[in-house]
């Protein structure tokens, strides 16, 4: 009986493929194969001419299989599926052929390449044959969108998708939200102030009807999938009655405990009880437990004496959540590197080598000083080094650029120069001044008096035993030079760093971590929000280090994916689900335990397995299980996979 | 058992012999880590071919066998790290079945460095490039799988013993 018309299509994908594997004898290698009535090869197959080659056979030749040989199917599967089915032929009848990213990019030799494709090939040729047509299943969408992590990203993306019609929680772990951003002084290249620009957006976070914010809390559990994930919240006991709390700030002024505060990066104090910083979102205070007087002896309870409302709750507990979510984006920011890991540089030896956020912080109207950049002994210093590239673009810690440095540094030094009369000397090793208005801004600061760019990575920060100052070590690449430069104060440029719980979160949420840490999206380019997690997307410096515009666009980008799948009402599931043959199966049992979703239950009156649709996912672990060959993993059943074993092999 | 442009029978081997090596990898993960290999333009020999599943648990220790059978010298499985799994704990299932296959392995007269399963996340290209280098060097190094009657001889006693057994297991 002869087998379906298969019809192959080679890609030349311009030169990505082509200039590697021989596309002539990889065509006709391809006319050869059994059942292969039209073989065919183009420039560029996911064009318009070239997917209107494929639809043409499916058309007038009758071709009842393709085959396309060109990208990873992760890149353009979706493109050759929707071809097949313009034309009248059921997508899952399309196989692909990976001869770009696992064959022609990785392989030196032409002669092995051109080979590999042809075993390529002939291995999706075999697994076509035994293909066979699925209809794809649509489940309903549930309508809300979890939005982890209250950064610029996260509230970008909370009130594009709440202002658009759709309800949002948004969850942060900090007792306010602000993430990052809301340390930050001046912000580059505008110079205008990030609570001006941030606090507005915070305050319309909290008060949009479609925002469900939950501070002071942490996402524990995610199960479920895309457009039906339920999801469970733990909201941390704050310790007093949000409802009552008018902010006032009483019970801070009053608790008798200081501890150094987070927010300013260990540079001032707050109190056991406390809102992080003035602007908080919400102005409601916590109680540090670990700190309070009264969670350790259980006595004091000053707070709760003085809070005109009376708002405080010493027994208060932590609050399970449970919620179902049709999209959940992923936003929770970066942590900066620890200078202290190199010892080189001198932080947490010298009292006046600090790092950029700590800057800020000094820097900020609202911080520690008032806004004063000072010395640890409350003198103006005289002179400051900014050291760029700490702990980024050095093989001993990190490898990538931080891509924020340059420009903070440029700012550092403008800002130091408009509030002292401190010379400035920037270490850079390259400006990379890469946004709009950013070369200007660097240009204009440049221009500034009695600040020194010195080109040169400055390399060890020790302090002079006689006069007490730091030196800056450096080499001075364009004069050929080594210098030591007495400074006051060392700023480190420290990079962005994913967060140390990223793994932790990473799992949590099902999503993958690139080789330095930070998550994973799908494409680097053309789908830098979405992630191998369907419904699970990332936004801002979890991603990769950005700055604020990026992180800004990232975010709305996050809540369009988001929105996407909201709006769309309904998602389609993959059809290709287990099944069991009712004749074969033995009725052992053996599959049920292994399948991770409880899909598998046992028909007590039939003695056989079933599969639920709904629940199975499609790994397909219990059909490499099945003792008797009853379990069918759809669309990678053993046939399938044997032809493509023998395909592989035969070349 | 032959390159393009080069025939050379199993019997002439010797120069002309390259080894097969098929890789089984989940969707998620290790093929992704493989696309970001060719994304990055690492190199790694051409003997190793890819075939993709959704999940390392779908690789049923017969389809290992299936590609010795078809003339394979090395087989790679790949799946998630622990705990990445996308289906959860596919990969610890894999894991479990691996420990008692290689046993099996090895009656078949199928040595064990021939075999190899390996944890690779969508982020390790690198990684993925490297043991398919290494994989290929350490096959090519044990060198061809030979036929089946060569390889009960080379099990010794085992098969035997397994004959002996009895039943079906």
């Amino acid at each position: 009986m002869p087998g379906p018309k298969i019809g192959v299509y080679v890609c030349h994908c311009g030169s990505n493929i082509a200039g590697k594997v021989d596309m002539d004898a990889l065509r006709e290698f391809a006319a050869e194969l059994p059942d292969v009535v039209v073989s065919r090869d183009y420039k560029y197959m996911c064009s318009d001419p070239g997917q209107d080659l494929i639809k043409a056979d499916i058309k007038e030749k009758g071709l009842e299989r393709v085959v396309v040989a060109s990208c990873s199917p992760r890149m353009h599967e979706p493109t050759f599926k929707r071809a097949c089915q313009d034309a009248g032929l059921n997508p899952y009848l399309m196989e692909m052929a990976n001869i770009r990213e696992q064959c022609s990019w990785v392989t030196e030799d032409a002669e092995a390449a051109t080979q590999k494709a042809k075993a390529l090939v002939h291995s999706a040729v075999n697994k076509a044959r035994h293909l066979e047509p699925l209809e794809d299943k649509t489940v309903p969408v549930d309508p809300k969108t979890l939005i982890v992590g209250g950064g610029i990203a996260g509230i970008e993306a909370a009130l594009k998708i709440a202002e658009a019609g759709k309800e949002v929680y948004l969850v942060e772990r900090e007792p306010s939200i602000g993430g990052n951003m809301a340390k930050l002084d001046k912000t580059f290249p505008t110079l205008d102030c990030a609570a001006c620009i941030l606090t507005p957006k915070m305050v319309s976070v909290a008060q949009h009807p479609n925002i469900t914010l939950l501070t002071y809390s942490e996402v524990e559990k995610v199960e479920g999938y895309i457009g039906n994930f339920e999801v469970t919240i733990r909201k941390r006991a704050r310790s007093i009655d949000e409802k009552l709390c008018n902010g006032c700030g009483t019970c801070q002024e009053k608790c008798p405990i200081k501890v150094p505060n987070e927010f300013e990066e260990g540079l001032g104090m707050r109190k056991a009880i406390y809102t992080p910083f003035p602007q908080a979102v919400p102005n409601k205070p916590v109680i540090d437990r670990e700190n309070c007087t009264y969670y350790k002896t259980g006595k004091c309870k000053i707070c709760e004496r003085v809070c005109p409302p009376k708002a405080i709750r010493f027994d208060q507990e932590d609050e399970i959540i449970t919620e179902k979510f049709g999209a959940i984006i992923v936003a929770t920011g970066y942590q900066l590197f620890d200078p202290s890991v190199g010892p080189q540089w001198g932080y947490g030896r010298y009292d006046n080598v600090i790092h950029g956020l700590q800057f800020e912080r000094l820097s900020n109207a609202s911080g520690p000083t008032g806004g004063k950049i000072l010395l640890k002994d409350g003198s103006e210093p005289e002179a400051v080094a900014i050291l760029h590239c700490v702990g980024s673009r050095d093989t001993n810690y990190a490898e990538y650029c931080s891509r924020i440095c340059c420009m903070t540094s440029v700012k550092f030094a403008h800002l130091v120069r408009e509030k002292t009369n401190a010379k400035v000397y920037d270490l850079y090793m390259d400006m990379r001044t890469f946004g709009k208005q950013y070369e200007e801004f660097y240009n204009r600061v440049v221009a500034e008096r009695d600040i020194y760019f010195i080109r040169g990575k400055g390399a060890e920060v020790m302090q002079d035993p006689e006069t007490g100052k730091l030196l800056v070590r450096v080499e001075d690449t364009l004069l050929g030079v080594f210098r030591e430069i007495p400074v006051d104060m060392v700023i480190l440029n420290a990079a962005i760093c994913p967060r140390p719980d990223s793994q932790e979160v990473a799992q949590k949420f099902g999503i993958q971590r690139s080789a330095d840490g930070f998550f994973l999206e799908y494409h680097l380019k053309l789908e830098p929000m979405k992630t191998a997690n369907d419904g699970v997307f990332i936004a801002g410096t979890c991603q990769a280090p950005k700055d604020i515009p990026d992180t800004v666009g990232q975010g709305a980008g996050a809540a369009a994916e988001a929105l996407k799948v909201v709006f769309a009402g309904k998602v389609t599931v993959t059809p290709t689900t287990a099944e069991v043959s009712g004749t074969l199966c033995s009725g052992c049992r053996i599959c049920i335990p292994l399948c991770p979703y409880n899909a598998i239950t046992f028909d007590e009156a039939k003695g056989v397995a079933q599969v639920n649709e709904a629940l199975c996912k499609g790994c397909g672990t219990c059909a490499a299980s099945c003792p008797s060959g009853a379990l069918r993993a759809k669309h990678f059943d053993n046939r399938q996979l044997y032809a493509q074993i023998e395909g592989v092999c035969a070349e | 058992m032959t390159q393009a442009g080069s025939p050379k029978s199993q019997a002439a081997a010797g120069e002309g012999w390259e080894p097969k090596v098929v890789a089984f990898l989940c969707n998620w993960c290790s093929y992704t880590g493989a696309d970001l290999a060719g994304i990055s333009r690492l190199k790694y020999p051409a003997n190793l071919r890819i075939i993709r599943v959704m999940c390392s648990g779908r690789v049923s220790p017969a389809f290992v066998l299936k590609a010795f059978h078809e003339g394979a010298d090395g087989v790679l499985v790949g799946g998630c790290h622990p705990g990445d799994c996308h289906y959860l704990e596919g990969n610890y299932k894999t894991l479990k079945r691996k420990l008692v296959f290689e046993r099996l392995l090895e009656q078949f007269g199928i040595e064990p460095g021939r075999f190899r399963l390996e944890w690779i996340s969508g982020g390790e290209g690198d990684k993925f490039a490297r043991v398919a280098e290494e994989l290929v060097k350490a096959v090519r190094e044990l060198g061809p799988l030979g036929s089946t009657a060569e390889r009960l001889g080379r099990a010794d006693g085992l098969a035997l013993r397994a004959e002996g057994g009895g039943g079906n297991a």
